[in-house]
């Protein structure tokens, strides 16, 4: 059997558990909601969390359609870019798979009905993945800094600007009564 | 020798929070760059005469407390609950049921659950308990009370911060209980410590000084006024000529700073001026402020008194001008505290008559008392009663969803009027799921002060239910513009478009308007107001 096959077969096992364990990265009351509110509008982190999670792994255990594959990677990170990770905790999910699926096909591998080298393969290509994850996270962190920045500029109009009319903020004296601006 | 391998579920370093209300007290707070907005500057405290006005930094261990600060704050609490008897039923009858629990939009997109509006409002009123409750004085925590320590302090500063005071929760509790309240009242205790946020202390004084958030003073008002008569001029070929602080006028305009001085509120603004002036000939007499320069009521995010001063401001400009009654343009908070507090503020605003139509005749029954009537309800009448030539295929590069600002939707009802005129200057309207539209609306995630720059992280996830939404009518319907009638929103969405949902632009209901209504004696409208080529119209301009 190869490990393709095997893995597209116990597919529901592996995606519960490794979506689990993506929820358990959140504190106990966020953990119970993300689970359990299955309307995407009213719970869009959790549904997307399962949906991508889903499609990620088809693609990556079946023919992968790269692009695909990206989308679904960088939509979960995208969002974990905001709450409250570090980066490694953005993108440690990735390598909770790796472990999964060492676990799920342990028997397999251990009986030669699964090479180890195949596993091993596997595995690496789940490390580019990861490192992949950690590409997207610099681009959303970017992404944050670049629309921070934007913003700042962009709050005031551009007629504005054109007519040169922008002042400082004014300021105080130590009084607080008068301003610099007279 | 087998090597140790950490189980996967070892490995994801699971994080055993205490499951809803237990524990949460010993966890203690963490405050992060991306989620907090950076404190007032003291100049900006001192211009209103708010107290402990000083330098300090959220980072630091040392907050520079006044050394009494603690009898401050429970002095203001005991002030409030006298005067407040909502405050008091909110802190007494939460059964703790957890309905409000997954209704905030902080929590749902960020999984903080110090965002769940049961816990937050827990961070007030465990104090409560433990300095004015009989079981709680005795029992602690095992009632749920808690001392006020510096801790329990910080942990206020960074979650009431943290509240739009959107009022979503309000409306799933069974006892109607009101967060956003609780949020305001603990906002006016930190702020008689000197801890506010720049972000809204700033505009505050602005708003004082000169008139509206920027700061900016009349005759830049006026300047941009007639930088947008040059813009108009040269899409419709006609010179409007709008008034400015004219005594007499029977209607005085106060719209939100933003739609004057930031993209793309700007274009909304040209929509209110093509619509004066074309009313103008049917007897329309308006005139705008340079002083009364700013609906928003940043005051209203720090303390009830200061709210009541800024909102003083627009009556007293109404009645030096001597106008009836006033229209107010697209802005969100403005509308909540005039339609909530004005009465009891500054009311009854006695020198102004009840709002007539000069247009249609309609009685605007609902401004009755507080003289002010919404333009969206006002321009709605005028499509009603057929006053308005409208070409609405004029928007037809646009698919238009609506979002439903947290004030006009949840503290007026202001749910069909903006509506009915979308659908009046757009051919392609398409409505976003139930359960994030109308009372059940998804807040910007940057209201009530907290649309800084430095708090980007918490603004991106608290708007991500909004944006979520906003993606599935993109995805489905192709839509590429997000309507709205605040100025905080026109301002915020741009940003939580760019980072969720890129391929959709922010507009204002008025600049639909301006676009499709249709002047006498203007030329062949080439452009839209933002200067883009009309449909149809791609090739002939020379873009
Ligand atoms: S819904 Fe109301 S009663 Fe229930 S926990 Fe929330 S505030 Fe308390
Ligand atoms: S008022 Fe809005 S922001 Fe505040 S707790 Fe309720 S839902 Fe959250």
């Amino acid at each position: 059997m190869k490990l393709e096959e095997l893995l597209l077969e116990r597919a529901s096992q592996v995606l519960k558990r490794w979506t689990d364990l993506i929820f358990d990265s959140y504190p106990a009351d966020a953990r119970r909601f993300l689970r359990k509110q299955e309307d995407p509008f009213a719970n869009p982190v959790g549904s997307a969390f399962s949906r991508e999670i889903e499609t990620f792994y088809r693609e990556f255990i079946g023919p992968a359609n790269p692009e695909k594959l990206s989308a679904a990677l960088e939509t979960v990170i995208r969002i974990r870019s905001v709450q409250e990770f570090s980066a490694s905790g953005a993108v440690r999910f990735l390598f909770l798979l790796k472990k999964i699926i060492r676990e799920e096909t342990s028997k397999e591998v251990r009986g030669n009905r699964i090479s180890q080298d195949e596993l091993l393969a596997l595995e690496s290509r789940l490390d580019d993945a990861a490192l992949a994850g950690f590409d997207l996270y610099m681009k959303c962190k970017e992404k944050v800094y670049e629309i921070r920045a934007g913003e700042a500029r962009s709050q005031v109009s551009g007629l504005l600007r054109r007519a040169g009319l922008i002042s400082e903020v004014p300021a105080w004296d130590s009084e607080g009564k008068k301003s610099t601006l007279g | 020798m087998a090597e140790k391998i950490m189980k996967p579920e070892e490995m994801a370093n699971v994080n055993h929070t205490p499951p809803l209300l237990s524990g949460w007290m010993h966890r203690p707070v963490e405050i992060k760059s991306g989620i907090y907005c950076y404190p007032a500057k003291p100049a900006s405290l001192e211009y209103v005469s708010f107290p402990h006005a000083r330098e300090w930094s959220p980072m630091d261990e040392d907050w520079k407390l006044p050394p009494n600060w603690k009898e401050i704050i429970l002095e203001g609490l005991r002030e409030r609950l006298e005067r407040f008897r909502s405050l008091k039923i909110f802190m007494d009858i939460c059964v703790r049921c957890g309905a409000c629990a997954d209704k905030c939009h902080f929590f749902i997109g960020g999984g903080d659950p110090r965002n769940m509006p049961v816990l937050r409002a827990e961070l007030l009123r465990s104090v409560y308990r433990k300095e004015f409750t009989t079981a709680g004085k005795l029992m602690g925590e095992i009632a749920g009370a808690r001392e006020l320590t510096v801790d329990v302090l910080k942990e206020w500063w960074y979650y009431f911060f943290q509240c739009t005071e959107c009022r979503r929760c309000s409306l799933f509790c069974p006892y109607g209980i009101d967060t956003a309240e609780i949020t305001i009242v603990a906002r006016e205790l930190l702020n008689l410590l000197g801890l506010n946020i720049d972000w809204i202390a700033t505009p505050v004084a602005n708003c004082y000084r000169t008139g509206n958030h920027l700061g900016i003073q009349p005759h830049a008002f006026k300047d941009m006024i007639d930088f947008f008569l040059d813009d108009i001029e040269d899409i419709t070929g006609i010179r409007m000529e709008p008034s400015l602080n004219r005594k007499g006028a029977e209607i005085l305009f106060v719209t939100p700073s933003g739609d004057v001085f930031a993209d793309p509120g700007t274009y909304t603004c040209m929509g209110y001026i093509i619509l004066f002036h074309y009313l103008q000939s049917l007897g329309f007499d308006l005139t705008w402020s340079t002083f009364a320069s700013e609906g928003g009521n940043f005051g209203y995010f720090t303390s009830h008194e200061m709210a009541k001063r800024l909102n003083a401001k627009m009556y007293a400009e109404a009645k030096r001008l001597g106008v009836k009654w006033i229209l107010g343009g697209e802005c969100g908070h403005m509308w909540r505290v005039i339609n909530q507090y004005m009465d009891t503020f500054n009311g009854p605003a006695d020198f102004l008559e009840e709002p007539v139509s000069p247009i249609t005749g309609t009685k605007f029954e609902n401004a009755k008392t507080t003289k002010m009537v919404h333009i969206t309800e006002f321009t709605a009448d005028l499509i009603k009663n057929n006053k308005l030539k409208l070409d609405a295929s004029r928007n037809d590069n646009l698919k238009v969803t609506f979002h439903d600002s947290c004030n006009p939707a949840r503290a007026m009802g202001l749910l069909e009027e903006p509506r009915y005129i979308i659908r009046n200057t757009c051919n392609h309207f398409y409505e976003m799921p139930d359960n994030t539209i109308r009372e059940q609306t998804f807040c910007c995630g940057s209201g009530a002060g907290l649309n800084a720059g430095e708090n980007m992280e918490l603004r991106l996830r608290g708007g991500l239910p909004r944006a979520n939404a906003v993606k599935y009518v993109h995805e489905k319907f192709g839509v590429n513009m997000l309507s709205c009638v605040c100025a905080i929103d026109r301002a915020v969405f741009p940003a939580l478009m760019e980072y969720w949902v890129p391929e959709v632009g922010v507009t204002g209901v008025h600049e639909l308007v301006g676009n499709a209504l249709i002047l006498e004696g203007e030329k062949k409208r080439e452009t839209n107001l933002r200067g883009e080529p009309l449909p149809g119209m791609e090739e002939e301009k020379d873009v």
